[in-house]
């Protein structure tokens, strides 16, 4: 293969988005897609698209395990066993990644989300943080990175109102938030039943709901690249879906179309990428080895390598590589694995009489819906609480699929003609308030080689060992609480609560979120971390790793918006000194 | 007997020596004249506005390399090379031999098969044709791709018939000489009518193949609409609903860039002109072409113009689907086009006003709703949208009851639409 500027593994987000500055810049692109090409007109074609049980049953969209997956353990010293259904997460594949199947919440961190170690410890001393808390400061500040947080709103016409543009609060929109440039790119829409009562509900406590950033466009938008998006109709059929709509952002609705025909990119769909190459030093990458479709290991040389693809597979291919130092978790040295985080979530179930037409199929992945920001983060005194993070409090309806989003009372038949006069009386008349909560970091909880397992090629797969820990518990009890609080103000018939409580083990079986973080993090220096500000290695300079894994720790969003932010940060570094200069952005 | 047999032989010899001689004294003798960027750069532009790459550039060839397929009543043929190689393409074309068959749809001695708009291409001006000569010999990149051989049986295959009929259907080349005195009404009808060979596809052809109308002059089927190739090319007359007479100049100059406006959408062949030619006009050019067209007036009233009747939409949303095919909008088009018909300006197109929706014929209509269709992708709209094919999904009737109701809904008022005019191609018969 004849050698090219960059090579970057994975076409969703992160992907399109380097393949577009990179490409801007001038340099020859090859992409590695591990999955099929996938494009709106031709594979989100309306009807056939809105099938339940082909795409969020079936995961039509998503990676086949049976060919890689990753294997799981709650502990050091258990045997870890592979995750061969789907449950707790999804893993995207394909144009457009996870990115053409996600929700469209499109959150920026909170400013202390980015300095999280030396928030607490100013405010509560070094003592609060437990000692196996293994949390740290990205090295980037929010204002450093609020430009790329409105850029990517921009490419992607998110939705929403404004809480405090440039330290002026807003009512209606989020006072919690970081200051912002501008406003949201558009309005958002009217939000549904569901989402007001709770609102109301929470600003007679006290509380201050606003609409969720919604990468769900509510109007004929045109982004910054020219793109038209269409405005959503609130089908209910987001994640797990692409959209046929052209209002959910995806990578192939919103930039994507702009990279068509430009000479200096060639996108290799059903490229498998196995290894990234170094020279013998072991100091700068040479190429990508990858599995082509029909099965022929080939080579791509190329003067950058460009990583990304999700977290997991971010820091397995750096693990198959051979770059930078496994994770140990006895000594606490090495960074490659460290850190691995999650997100604890609950669910509080508001059932209304049959007077209050919640009707759940008018929903969307994020429009629409309602959002507290008062228990998230640090935005309350954490003083005598006893844990560190919390979380997001939101209601709305992402749909009212008949197969999986039919809430019932949990002591409805499950089957029957009694499971069926409990849908008659609930269906339609049900609505549910979810946390979204931050889970910490811990010197324990990390991902490695499996050394038993492979993948469909011999290739080792990824070993997550992973399980709560006290603190999330009672991060999860304190903030499932208000949101319980906020139901009870509903003023429902009656209510039911999902809630992990201490003795709960993770279970892989119950879905519960995919912003799965770390494993290949950012930080201050190279014994803390894996990659510098820039998201570039420290140990390899010219590979660059984008995506979740760089989180530390988790946050109590979603983490597409700072996902995006972080990429055209460093794509701006990387256009301006990076691509002239070369070497390390960041001294050791 | 035997004499009339003779006559016939000699009339026949006479014939072919006549067409013959005709193939090799056509043309003119413009005088070679100097070539530089500038030049280069306005033929490079000229053949945009003449579009000839939507015939002579195949995707996935080298540009102008010919090859492009196109069925005729006899058989199919392909189109020339006509880059700059010596051997397969027009390297050895003096001026001369570019104007004789640009203008007068001569080649190498032989008439062209009216495929090649020479009859419009007839009127360019000298100064264009050395343009052009200049921007394909300088600026086209050579490519040594062999003619594809036509696929017309013999006799069929003889030429010498097309030049009876470029005798009897092609007008006589003439300088271009519009006697209006607004300079840019002459420029708009200098490219409408010459290089940007509207009336090829949006004049109806007489049963001979030939266009009905080369101009105004000519009578009012000049751009009244025509079927082509199982598509309904619209009016673009100043007239009717039917017609693009609502569009302002803006409108029409907007629909040209990007293939969108508050009325419509371009579809089927008109999206590779805009993505080859029409995107590329100057601003200046672009009103010239729509100032044009607004001066094309039709006759008489017609079917009146399109005013907006909100019942419709307030009916859908008051969850009236009484009316035949309103279901079926509801269930399959009201997502994107809207219950009030306007669908959203660049994403999709409004059905209310719309002039193809009120067209006489629905052939266009069926095939979009069958096949689905894919907006044009230009410099300034890069992203396409695509409608589905509802081919699996509805029925002869259905289509027919849907249409209905598009065409009769938000103040359309076309005829209803029979299941017997949804004309089913191979390629979209129900299963």
């Amino acid at each position: 293969m004849k050698a090219v500027d960059a090579v970057i593994i994975g076409y969703g987000y992160t992907g399109a988005i380097m393949a577009k500055e990179l490409t801007d810049a001038g340099l020859s692109v090859v992409v590695l897609e591990r999955g099929p090409q996938r494009d709106t007109g031709t594979d989100f074609v309306y009807p056939r698209i809105a099938d339940e049980l082909k795409y969020s049953v079936r995961g039509d969209l998503w990676q086949p395990l049976a060919g890689e997956t990753v294997t799981v353990r709650h502990r050091p010293g258990e045997t870890a066993v592979p995750y061969r259904q789907y449950g707790s997460f999804i893993l995207g594949t394909g144009t457009g990644g996870a990115g053409a199947h996600w929700n469209g919440q499109q959150w920026r961190a909170s400013p202390n989300d980015l300095r999280l170690r030396s928030v607490y410890e100013e405010r509560y001393g070094k003592k609060f943080i437990p000692s196996d808390m293994t949390i740290q400061d990205y090295g980037i500040s929010f204002e450093e990175l609020e430009p790329y947080f409105d850029h990517f709103e921009k490419v992607n016409g998110v939705t929403g109102i404004a809480g405090n543009i440039k330290g002026q609060l807003h009512e209606g929109g989020n006072r919690f938030e970081g200051a912002r440039s501008n406003p949201y790119p558009s309005e958002p829409l009217p939000s549904i039943l569901s989402s007001q009562l709770f609102a109301k509900a929470a600003r007679e406590l006290g509380y201050h709901p606003f609409p969720v950033p919604a990468a769900n466009s509510s109007k004929a938008y045109t982004n910054p690249y020219g793109v038209r998006m269409g405005p959503c109709n609130l089908c209910g059929f987001c994640e797990g879906f692409g959209c046929f709509m052209y209002s959910k952002a995806a990578p192939q609705t919103t930039i994507i179309p702009v990279l068509k025909g430009r000479r200096n990119l060639e996108v290799r769909h059903n490229a498998y990428a196995t290894r990234i190459l170094l020279d013998k030093e072991g100091k700068m990458a040479t190429g990508v080895r990858y599995i082509d479709a029909a099965g022929r290991q080939v080579v791509q040389p190329a003067a950058m390598v460009v990583l990304a693809s999700f977290q997991m597979n971010n820091v397995r291919m750096l693990l198959l590589s051979g770059i930078g130092e496994p994770y140990d978790p006895a000594s606490g040295k090495g960074t490659v694995g460290k850190n691995y985080a999650y997100q604890m979530v609950s669910s509080t179930t508001a059932y209304f009489d049959e007077s209050v037409h919640i009707n759940p199929f008018i929903g969307a992945g994020a429009a629409a819906q309602m959002a507290i920001d008062d228990y998230n983060a640090d935005h309350f005194d954490h003083a005598g609480k006893g844990f560190v993070g919390g979380a997001l409090i939101f209601a709305g309806a992402t749909g009212g699929r008949p197969i999986a989003q039919m809430q019932l009372p949990p002591d409805a038949p499950r089957w029957g003609s009694g499971w069926k006069s409990a849908v008659r009386k609930h269906y339609a008349h049900t609505s549910s308030v979810a946390t979204m909560g931050s889970v910490m970091s811990y010197r324990d909880r990390y991902l490695d080689l499996d050394p038993t397992y492979r993948d469909a090629h011999g290739v080792p797969l990824l070993r997550m060992t992973f399980d709560w820990h006290p603190n999330e518990y009672k991060m999860t009890a304190y903030t499932s609480a208000r949101a319980a609080e906020i139901v009870e103000a509903m003023k429902p018939q009656r209510t039911s609560a999902r809630v992990l409580k201490p003795g709960d083990s993770y279970d892989t079986r119950i879905y519960q979120s995919t912003h799965n973080t770390g494993g290949a993090i950012m930080g201050t220096n190279r014994s803390n971390s894996v990659v510098n500000r820039y998201s570039q290695c420290w140990d390899v300079p010219n590979v660059f790793v984008f995506g979740a894994s760089s989180f530390p720790q988790n946050i109590g969003y979603n983490p597409t918006g700072l996902v995006g932010a972080l990429t055209y940060f460093a794509a701006a570094k990387i256009r301006s000194t990076y691509l002239t200069s070369g070497g390390a952005l960041v001294r050791a | 007997m035997k004499t009339l047999f003779i006559l016939a032989i000699l009339g026949a010899l006479a014939l072919f020596g006549a067409t013959r001689w005709s193939d090799l004294h056509a043309g003119a003798q413009p005088q070679p004249v100097k070539v530089d960027a500038a030049l280069i750069a306005r033929g490079a532009y000229l053949a945009r506005v003449g579009d000839c790459a939507a015939c002579h550039s195949v995707a996935g060839k080298p540009a102008f390399a010919g090859g492009l397929r196109m069925a005729t009543p006899i058989g199919a043929i392909y189109t020339s090379n006509i880059t700059p190689d010596p051997l397969y393409g027009i390297g050895m074309y003096s001026l001369a031999d570019f104007d004789r068959a640009l203008r007068f749809g001569v080649a190498n001695g032989q008439t062209l098969y009216p495929a090649m708009p020479y009859s419009a291409y007839s009127h360019t001006t000298p100064e264009d044709v050395a343009a052009l000569y200049a921007y394909f010999m300088h600026d086209v990149k050579p490519a040594a791709v062999a003619e594809v051989e036509n696929e017309i049986p013999f006799p069929l295959s003889l030429r010498w018939p097309l030049t009876l009929w470029r005798w009897a259907f092609a007008p006589a080349p003439m300088p271009f000489a519009l006697q209006a005195n607004d300079a840019v009404l002459r420029r708009g009808a200098y490219i409408v009518e010459g290089l940007g060979h509207c009336g090829d596809c949006h004049t109806p052809r007489n049963a001979g193949l030939q266009v009905q109308a080369f101009a105004p002059i000519d009578g009012p089927a000049y751009l009244s609409g025509a079927l082509v190739d199982g598509w309904y090319a619209p009016s673009l007359r100043n007239g009717d609903r039917t017609t693009i007479g609502a569009w302002s100049e803006q409108e029409i100059a907007l629909f040209l860039r990007t293939g969108f406006n508050p009325h419509g959408i371009a579809f089927a062949s008109m999206n590779e002109v805009i993505a080859n030619s029409t995107q590329f006009l100057t601003d200046d050019d672009a009103i010239a072409v729509a100032r044009y067209l607004k001066s094309v007036k039709d006759p008489g009233p017609g079917a009146g113009a399109f005013t907006y009747d909100p019942a419709t939409g307030q009916a859908l949303k008051h969850g009236d689907a009484k009316a035949r095919g309103a279901m079926l909008y509801l269930d399959n088009c009201a997502a994107c086009h809207r219950p009030d018909g306007k669908g959203y300006q660049g994403v999709f197109p409004a059905l209310a006003g719309n002039p193809v929706v009120a067209s006489k014929a629905v052939d266009s209509l069926v095939r979009i709703v069958l096949e689905g269709m894919q907006t044009v992708r230009t410099g300034s709209t890069p992203a396409q949208f695509s409608m589905p094919s509802f081919a699996q999904r509805l029925s002869d009737e259905e289509v027919a009851d849907v249409l209905t109701f598009v065409r009769t809904s938000w103040g359309n008022q076309a005829a209803a639409v029979k299941p017997g005019d949804v004309k089913r191609s191979a390629a979209v018969a129900s299963n």
